[in-house]
């Protein structure tokens, strides 16, 4: 067993297990918690496959941007106290078989494949580096790369819409 | 390594999302669950794009490897937007129903 399944391995038994107890455990911040795990098991899995500007961009983006959001958001609610209702065993119970019943589709579909038995490069190969991406990005998909600085400044406007507070509703003008 | 491995982790990680949303009522971990799902996708198209570098095909065209990487990168692109809408969304609704369980949003029910 070399080295890079080792590492494989490994990253994946700890994005599993943090993304199960992601789901499980009661509290909104150690959920939060987990869900920084699994980012940065991610992140390792990205860095095996080379792919060094996605590894780097899911941390920054994802666990730290993101989630400082969901965690300013929890923290401003005070909703850190099990404020979760009982829940209906039976829902759970459901959505638990749903899923599981995907899940073995999935892999029962991919056992019959040809491509299931093909090789992934895992260290070597220069596509994933900076140079490359950023040669690509700004020549084949600059005008994406555009776009999605006007659906950035769209998402600000919508969430400061979003978020302000209705005095209008308050003291109606007019009259 | 082999792609099935990297095909059953992502599906394993996009099943746990999906039984997070069915079964969880506190709608940031529902949101949560859903950036897990973004999260798997990624790592699957990664890893096919690692996949076809390594087949013979693309050997004369390598660009085809970055392109990949480059959707993943807008795809982190459009999550980042929708989190802030996400988030802004359930601020609102919390100011208005003082809970963010989604089993209040049954308005439209009726």
């Amino acid at each position: 067993m070399s080295i890079t399944e080792i590492l494989f391995w490994g990253l994946s038994v700890l994005a599993l297990c943090s993304a199960i107890l992601m789901v499980a455990v009661k509290s909104p911040v150690h959920s939060i918690l987990y869900l920084i795990v699994v980012f940065f098991a991610i992140s390792g899995h990205y860095i095996l496959l080379n792919a060094q500007f996605l590894a780097i961009v899911n941390i920054i983006v994802y666990a730290g941007a993101i989630m400082v959001l969901f965690l300013f958001v929890v923290m401003l609610m005070n909703l850190n106290a099990e404020s979760e209702p009982k829940k209906n065993r039976l829902i759970q119970f459901a959505g638990l078989i749903s899923g599981g019943c995907l899940f073995l589709v999935i892999i029962a579909a991919i056992t019959k494949s040809s491509v299931a038995t093909e090789m992934v490069q895992m260290g070597g190969g220069n596509a994933g580096l900076i140079k490359n991406l950023g040669m690509v990005l700004f020549t084949d998909y600059v005008i994406p790369f555009e776009i999605s600085s006007v659906l950035f400044l769209s998402a600000m406007i919508g969430a400061v819409v979003i978020g302000k507070k209705e005095s209008s509703t308050v003291t109606p003008k007019g009259d | 390594m082999e792609i099935q491995w990297y095909i059953g982790l992502a599906a394993a990680l996009f099943c746990i999302g999906i039984v997070g949303v069915l079964t969880r009522r506190n709608s940031i971990i529902i949101f949560m669950c859903i950036e897990l799902m973004f999260n798997a996708v990624n790592l699957l198209l990664v890893a096919f794009s690692k996949m076809h570098a390594a087949s013979a095909a693309v050997q004369s065209n390598p660009s085809v490897v970055s392109d990949a990487q480059i959707f993943v990168f807008f795809i982190m692109v459009v999550a980042a937007a929708e989190v802030s809408v996400g988030l802004a969304i359930i601020v609102m609704l919390y100011r208005n129903t003082h809970s963010v369980d989604v089993n209040f949003l049954n308005r439209l029910k009726n």
